[in-house]
């Protein structure tokens, strides 16, 4: 009786969603993996195995795109949780102005991240730029933010924080929302201060927040490209070069085996990363 | 109240649409009657002569062209092969001639012109460069061009210079033009391509010294970081960051900003390419008979001369549906009349590459400079034109040694690695 509960509906129902699924998920995850295996011109290919591979580990700007992906994830990400966590616990404070401050906070979400990129990147010109402008009035010297090669990353990445700090503080308020006002009552009772609040109230309740934000930022900087592209083209020289922006310099070359073989790699990469930090945070969550 | 409301707009909704669809019919009746050609471009190139031969091809046959644009560099080679692989490309397509042709697979997507009548007017040293697997692809889109220095004579007579013709020289030159307070070199490498341009237009020496070059280059028997002749360039670069010549935001300088300085002479010398002059013309016309052109020197006694570009070229979309037409309109553009109509409007870079088209009168002077190497049989063509191998990362290769961040050598060895991925792709013996 049961059992034939289980099979109310046909199996037919499936059909639709299952060949949209096919058609366009699986069916183009799994031709990318034989394409990384050839040399292809988008109309003919050759088999040459693993070649592809070989020649993407043995590129130049390789081990910079590594190191670059690698810090711009972890920083942006960690970055993002600490000034959102900031702010979402001011503007989680009664003052007056709040609803227009989260407002504010959120603004540079709504705006195309390509926007954003050229838009600092005459903010930043080295001798026109508002910024540069604006130091030289105090007789200090502005350096060449996006030229010079210690910096240019760095500012990229104070870029994309100032860009993403919105979604993190919206998420994480809704997580300090969700915390019973209950607690914090207790908290007074037993005569905690503001700091006690935060520590044993605030951060622990928000860890779910605190997780989405990391995992969604996280997997978000490794993958990240358009805010680079148009700020820097991976340059000058090869100093800001991500994985993603020297797998698109092989696509553009028309490399699109040796591209399709990169964006197996990163594809690999991300899920390496982002799935044990995934399992390691939802072990750690507590129960309201 | 609310029903009729959404009555109102439910009338309002089935109105605009039909008005929409009745418009599209007509469209659709307009473009039966008038043929339409398209040709894709992209938007650094000076379009001023191209459309007067295109409305000169209107006059006479009635068959409209229209201009698509596209952006330059790698972004712009990236939609043409993606609309090439879709089928959805234009009737025409302007494109580079030499080692980017290749890659476009043309065989399968151009017109053969090789049996054209009038491939016998046009130069073989142009016809090599749309040649693949015999057959040839391209007629030239407007004259050649030569890769060198352009400078600002009205400065260099201000300053008592004369045109170098050694490399020595030229620093001496660049010295005494910073010490006045002046950019001496223009650097704009916010638009990467312009930084290749030193290595570029120093190709005349290393096929004056190693005529092989290019030949045993493509069969991975050649490389830069080993031939001295070649790795000159670079160290040219060094010379030139080391000795602060540029202008200090080089690297946020672009193209156009780089032409401005120019004109107006707070810069002096710009390592580029003579199309330059087309733009200029355009924007700075009144200034364009102060810039001149002398070729990249060399500290090789007794050498000096300059490295040619030939034509970019356009090409015929194969499986397009007004094949017909597009030939049609191929021959009509490189035919006297069309060549006569292209030269009044669009000045020229250099030498046209077909025979018996002579350059105007006022062509400009920097490019009657140049024709003096020309006469005097001191050019060879850009490594570009004569092999099909080339570094896909060259920009970020001459930005990196132009700022410093990699030494000569090292950027020369980054430069051989790169050039494998390109010759592997192409399938070429020897790699």
């Amino acid at each position: 009786m049961a059992k034939k509960q289980n099979h109310h509906y046909s199996y037919l129902f499936l059909l639709p969603a299952g060949l949209i699924f096919f058609i366009f998920f699986l069916l183009p995850a799994l031709s990318s993996f034989f394409f990384s295996l050839t040399r292809w011109n988008l109309t003919d290919w050759t088999f040459i195995g693993l070649e592809n591979f070989q020649m993407f580990f043995k590129e130049d700007s390789l081990s910079i795109g590594f190191k670059n992906t690698f810090i711009y994830a972890f920083l942006t990400c960690g970055l993002k949780v600490v000034f959102g966590l900031a702010l979402a616990v001011y503007l989680c404070s009664p003052i007056r102005t709040r609803n227009f401050m989260r407002a504010i906070v959120f603004f540079p979400n709504l705006i195309s991240t390509i926007a954003v990129g050229i838009t600092f990147n005459s903010l930043m010109h080295p001798t026109r730029g508002i910024i540069n402008t604006f130091i030289n009035t105090l007789g200090l010297n502005g350096p060449d933010w996006l030229g010079n090669v210690k910096i240019a990353l760095l500012s990229i990445i104070a870029v994309d924080v100032w860009k993403g700090v919105g979604v993190a503080t919206v998420i994480f308020i809704a997580g300090i929302m969700s915390i019973p006002e209950q607690y914090y009552e207790a908290l007074q009772i037993d005569g905690g201060g503001s700091m006690d609040r935060f520590l044993h109230i605030t951060l622990p309740l928000s860890r779910p927040a605190i997780n989405s934000v990391i995992i969604l930022a996280l997997i978000g900087g490794l993958r990240t490209f358009d805010l680079v592209w148009s700020m820097t083209r991976g340059g000058p020289g090869f100093t800001t070069d991500l994985l993603s922006s020297i797998i698109y310099k092989q696509y553009s070359s028309g490399f699109f085996g040796l591209s399709t073989a990169g964006n197996v790699i990163l594809f690999i990469m991300v899920s390496a990363i982002a799935f044990p930090v995934y399992k390691f945070l939802n072990s750690k969550e507590v129960d309201l | 109240m609310k029903r009729n409301v959404l009555v109102f707009l439910l009338v309002v909704l089935i109105g605009t649409f039909a008005v929409a669809s009745g418009q599209q019919s007509s469209d659709a009746k307009m473009a039966e009657e008038e043929r339409v050609l398209t040709l894709l471009v992209d938007n650094a190139t000076s379009l001023t002569g191209m459309i007067a031969v295109a409305d000169a091809f209107e006059v006479k046959t009635g068959v409209k062209t229209e201009i698509e644009l596209r952006p330059g560099s790698a972004e712009g080679e990236n939609l043409l092969k993606t609309r090439l692989a879709t089928g959805e490309m234009s009737d025409l397509i302007y494109f580079n001639s030499g080692s980017l042709l290749p890659a476009l697979n043309p065989e399968r997507n151009f017109i053969d012109l090789t049996d054209k009548p009038y491939m016998d007017n046009i130069s073989p040293a142009y016809k090599q460069t749309v040649t693949v697997n015999g057959k040839i692809f391209g007629i030239p889109a407007s004259s050649s061009a030569a890769g060198g220095i352009l400078y600002n004579k009205r400065v260099y007579k201000e300053l008592g210079l004369k045109v170098p013709t050694t490399w020595d020289q030229f620093m001496a030159n660049s010295e005494v033009i910073k010490q006045a307070g002046k950019t001496a070199i223009i650097g704009s490498y916010k638009d990467d391509w312009t930084s290749q341009l030193i290595l570029l237009s120093d190709f005349y020496y290393v096929q004056q010294q190693v005529p092989d070059f290019a030949e045993r280059f493509t069969k991975n028997q050649a490389k830069y970081s080993t031939e001295p002749a070649a790795l000159q360039a670079f160290y040219k670069y060094e010379e030139i960051q080391k000795k602060g010549y540029m202008n200090k935001d080089y690297l946020a300088t672009t193209y156009d900003e780089a032409l401005r300085m120019l004109a107006s002479g707070d810069g002096v010398q710009y390592p580029m390419l003579t199309f330059a002059f087309a733009a200029l013309n355009d924007n700075y016309p009144d200034q364009i008979d102060d810039i001149g052109f002398f070729a990249q020197p060399d500290n090789k006694p007794g050498l000096n001369g300059a490295t040619v570009w030939l034509p970019n070229s356009i090409y015929l979309y194969k499986n397009g549906e007004n094949t017909d037409l597009a030939q049609e309109w191929a021959e009509f553009y490189v035919s006297p009349e069309g060549l006569e109509i292209y030269s009044k409007t669009n000045k020229a870079d250099g030498p046209y590459v077909v025979k018996g088209v002579e350059l105007p009168s006022d062509t400009p002077k920097g490019i009657l400079d140049l024709m003096k190497y020309f006469d005097e049989d001191r050019t060879a063509p850009a490594l570009e034109f004569i092999t099909p191998v080339k570094a896909p990362n060259s920009p970020q290769i001459c930005v990196e040694v132009g700022s410093g961040i990699s030494s000569p050598v090292d950027a020369a060895a980054k430069y051989d690695r790169d050039t494998e991925k390109q010759a592997k792709q192409l399938n070429l013996p020897g790699w």
